[in-house]
Formats: structure tokens, sequence, C-alpha cells
């Protein structure tokens, strides 16, 4: 019979990203696939998705911004604090005979996207790593997949570093200059919007990660239903073919709160 | 061969979905019409709206599982849109779960749920994971709970079920109750206990309530004597739930008295599919025992 449970660890290491970026790493084999995520849970400070931002045989690791509440609760989490997680869960990016991906994030949606570029590149394709940030100091990842053999490449709004501009104009001139065989997104919902404008522009398939509240993460409470197919972003998602999302009247317009009244995007 | 009915109204099949589970939106309750069930139900809504618990609401344990998610809901103004979006696109009859914690507040609440036209309206007296104005349940106290299905009988023409709790000290007493208030029909079992899980390791309970209703396989023999004791003091159409996962399940709960099954936990298990997979088995049962109807099956355990 199918069962979840929660497993409490201590936090095998604990790495500042950057001010307001913590990546949490645990000792076990998680078995997860890029774009997969765990309820990750703080006792006594609560309980969320996260996406899985590394993960080998025999260690996985989150990683959480700082945008309040329980997230900055993560922030002050050491090596050694016992924190808990289920999963992993939901659906992941698929890979297939594709020669070369490009990876396009903005803010901290380059967290499964890093974990995606270490398994294409294990299996021989190319991948651009694409990741847009407001500025310099809210970037990470790229010295890691610098490493990995990721050909990286950065926006931040203030020109801090890499191209001034957004992320989806360093999309379009990678698509014109190299052949790309498929693309992923993950992060704000109006940035990914462009990036499935430029990918039919460019007659290519693209994986989303769309993120909805939610509360059980299994698939039964409802809250992370979109409208109008129903479909559940624990289950069914986070990560969706762009000809789903396009299906999904409210991506990029509303989301619903914990209650499950909608608000705007 | 599958048809049955519920206070008159008529639905394709025995199997609906549970409130409380996947019942947020129209959407969701659509998907799930399309999914085999012969009516849906949507999560409790209360007047205003509410978050319900923080996180985690939700844990399992190899038996079953324990939630408390609080009875989040929109509130009845923002849930009315979603229940006519059900009515109109589920395809199914759509049940309006209802929720309170004053009993005379159930009376303005089935009005204005009314205007959403559901088929069906399921006071839920009986969740313990949140208390009422008594710092119990309705279903706890058949005076309470009588006058809670009163108060909503007296607001609307649309029929009326009551869902009740194991948990009440004598839940036939509350079923005789709400039956001399009006009620069309009984919902039998909500969540048992509350349940507590405590992780060695964090060294607390896992639910930030602490504790949360047990559902799942755990709970179905419970469910099946309530159903049976039900069945035999009121005859009243009785929805059984409580750990329905398989046609067998359903049969036995329907053998019990029940006129139609709810189905909840059962979807971790069984995927979303769950409801045309157990129809299917209950059809192969029919089939092979020589049973043309739910109606024949109804109650039957108490022939001999």
């Amino acid at each position: 019979m199918r069962n979840d449970p929660m497993v409490t660890m201590k936090v095998a290491r604990a790495v500042q990203e950057n001010p307001s970026v913590k990546t949490l790493y645990f000792d076990y084999g998680l078995g997860a696939k890029p774009g997969q995520f765990v309820m990750l849970w703080l006792p006594g400070m609560g309980e969320r998705p996260m996406s899985i931002s590394y993960c080998t045989r025999e260690r996985f690791g989150v990683s959480v911004a700082d945008v309040g509440g329980f997230s900055s609760a993560v922030m002050k989490v050491k090596e050694g604090d016992a924190v808990g997680f289920r999963g992993p869960f939901g659906t992941s990016f698929k890979l297939g005979k594709e020669k070369a991906i490009a990876l396009v994030s903005g803010g901290c949606g380059c967290a499964p996207l890093a974990f995606l570029a270490d398994e294409a590149l294990a299996k021989g394709k190319k991948a651009f790593y694409l990741q847009g940030a407001r500025n310099k100091g809210l970037l990470f990842f790229t010295e890691r997949m610098k490493k990995a053999g990721a050909e990286v490449l950065v926006s931040t709004d203030d020109g801090s570093a890499g191209k001034k501009g957004f992320v989806t104009e360093l999309l379009r001139e990678v698509l014109q200059k190299n052949k790309v065989d498929k693309i992923c997104t993950c992060g704000p919902e109006i940035m990914m919007k462009k990036v499935v404008d430029i990918s039919d522009e460019f007659k290519l398939p693209c994986g989303i990660s769309m993120e909805r509240y939610m509360k059980c993460g299994i698939g039964i409470c409802g809250q992370c239903c979109v409208d109008p197919l129903g479909i559940r972003m624990c289950t069914e998602g986070p990560v969706i073919k762009k000809e789903t999302a396009k299906k999904i009247v409210e991506f990029g317009k509303y989301r619903r709160d914990a209650s499950g009244r909608r608000v705007p995007i | 061969m599958l048809q049955t009915e519920l206070a008159g109204v008529k639905l394709a099949n025995p199997t609906i979905l549970a409130s409380g589970i996947m019942g947020v939106s129209g959407a969701s309750l659509s998907l799930i019409a399309r999914n085999g069930a012969g009516a849906v139900t949507s999560k409790s809504i209360s007047l205003e709206p509410r978050k319900g618990h923080p996180n985690p609401v939700i844990v399992t344990y190899g038996q079953g599982m324990m939630n408390a998610v609080g009875l989040s809901n929109a509130g009845v103004k923002d849930s009315i849109p979603e229940l006519e979006y059900a009515v109109k696109n589920a395809g199914v009859p759509v049940i309006a779960s209802a929720v309170e914690f004053k009993a005379e507040n159930f009376g303005p609440l089935a009005k204005e749920i009314g205007q959403a036209n559901p088929a069906l309206i399921e006071l839920n007296l009986s969740c313990p994971n949140v208390g009422s104005e008594f710092g119990k349940p309705f279903s706890h106290d058949p005076a309470a709970a009588e006058w809670a299905t009163r108060a909503a009988k007296r607001n609307t023409r649309i029929p009326v079920f009551v869902k009740l709790s194991a948990n009440a000290p004598d839940i036939l007493e509350v079923a005789k109750a709400v039956k001399s208030a009006g009620a069309d029909g009984i919902t039998a079992i909500n969540t048992v206990g509350p349940g507590m899980q405590i992780d060695i390791f964090a060294r607390r309970p896992i639910l930030s309530n602490k504790c949360g209703g047990v559902s799942g396989p755990a709970i179905k023999p419970i469910a099946v004597k309530c159903i049976y004791d039900i069945y035999q003091e009121t005859r009243l159409p009785i929805i059984g739930t409580g750990g329905v996962t398989t046609g067998t399940d359903a049969i036995e709960f329907i053998m019990a008295g029940a006129s139609a099954v709810a189905i909840g936990t059962g979807i971790y298990y069984r995927g979303i599919n769950i409801f045309s997979k157990v129809c299917k088995e209950i059809e192969e049962f029919m089939v092979k025992e020589g049973f043309s109807s739910v109606k024949e099956m109804r109650g039957i355990a108490h022939e001999k």
C-alpha cells in the first residue's frame, strides 16, 4: 500500500548561495528526477513544496529563496538541524534524443534546471544554461554550472552581471546562433509565457515548471488544481508541456491562495 | 445496472467524490466527474473564507492517512461561481458540502448555497479537527445536530444530507435526531479519531494541528458497522464513506445499507480514475453473482 512517510534527518550541509538563497543538503538517496519536488518540513515552522536542485545516488539538495515566512526560517537552518521531507513528488522534465537543450530560468527557478543540466550533461547533451536575475548578487549556481560543463549565459535587470535586460532576449540570441532541440523553463510565469512564445517562433518543444499553492503534495487536497483542466500541479505537474500550459487559462494570470480564492499573479 | 438514487436524485453509478478531497474548484470537480464519479461533492463551504491550518496538514502512515486541513475554503460568496461551474460542466449531480460553527448559521448558509442549485446539500456536522460553539462537533450531540439540520431545511428546498461521525457517543441517537429534523439522507462516516503521528527525530507531532482525522482502509470496518446500524434504524438513503478503495469495499457498504459510496483517500492509492475502476469491479461482481441493480443489493446483509 502506498505510503509517503515524513523522513526527518540532520542537514548534512547548509550552503548560503547568496544573501537570500540557501541550499540544504541531505545524505539520502531520494531517487528524484529533475523537476520533481519534496515537501520540506521545518518542525514547528511549517512545510512547503521545494524543487530539488541537486540529486545523486546518496545526496540531494533543495534551494530556498528568502521570500518571508517559512523561507526566512530556512535561512536560519544550520548543519546538524533536524529537517523533514516527504517525496519526491510530481512530474519531471523528460529528456530524449535531443543533442542540445536550452534551460531558461528567472530568480530561484534555476534550482530544478541546475539538476536537469547535470543530468543532460551526464547524458552527453549540450546544455545552454540561461539565468536571469534582478542583479548580480541574486545569481547562484552559475559557477556550479560552468564547472559541470554547461554554456552559462546571464542577464540582469540592472546590467551588474551579464547582459542588461531580460533572459528571454538571451534565449532568442542563443536560438538564432545555435541548433537547439528543446527548451525547459522555470521562473516567473510572465517570463515563462514569453519563453513559450519564443519556442513557438522557433518551433521547439518546451517544458514548463508551474507552481501553485500546495497543501498535501500527494494529489488529494485539490488546492493546486488549475482552471479549466482541473489537473493537480503536485501530480500532473509541476512540469507540464507547453501545449498543456496553453490550455490553462490562469497561467500567468491568477493563482489560488490558502483558502482557495483566486488572486492575481 | 449501476444506477442508484439519493432522495430523488438519480446517479449513473454509486461512486461519489467525498467532500474535502479535490473539491476546491469547479474545474477539479469536473475532472473527477470525467474520471467516472456518479456524483461529486465540493469541499466544505462556510459563510466566511477560511485559510485552514498551516502545513503540514496531511500525513500518511501505511494503513491510511491523517488530515487536519482545517476546513479551508474561499467562503460562500467566492464558492458560488465554482459550484455553478461544476453544476454546468460536471455532467453529474453536484453535492455542496456546508460547514458552520453555530447551528443557526446553517440556515443562511443553505440559503446562499441554494443559489448555485446543487443536487444535494450535505451538512458537515462532524469534522473532528475544528470545534463548534460547544467545543465539539455538532454530530456528538443529538440536540445540536437536530437544530442545525432544522435550520438548513427551513431555508432550502434542495434535499439535505447530514454527515455524521463515528466519534459520537451514540451515532444512532444523532441519526434519529436529524431524521426527525427532516434530513433527506445521511452520509456516514466522517474521519475517525482524531489520531496523531509523532516524528521521533523531530520529537514532536507532524501535523501543525498536532492531530488529524484518520481516513483510509484502517477505518472501513467502523464505517460498515455505522452504515448497517443507521440503515436498520432510519431507512434513510445513505452515502457510505470511510476507506472505500475497491469494488469489494463499495459492495460491502451497499449490502450494509448504503445507496452510494463516497471515495476520498482512495484517490491516493489508486489515482483519480479510481471511480471508473471501482464501477468496473462492482459491475463484474454483479454479473458474476446475478444482481441486476444496486437496489437489489442494498441492505441485503440485513435479511438473514
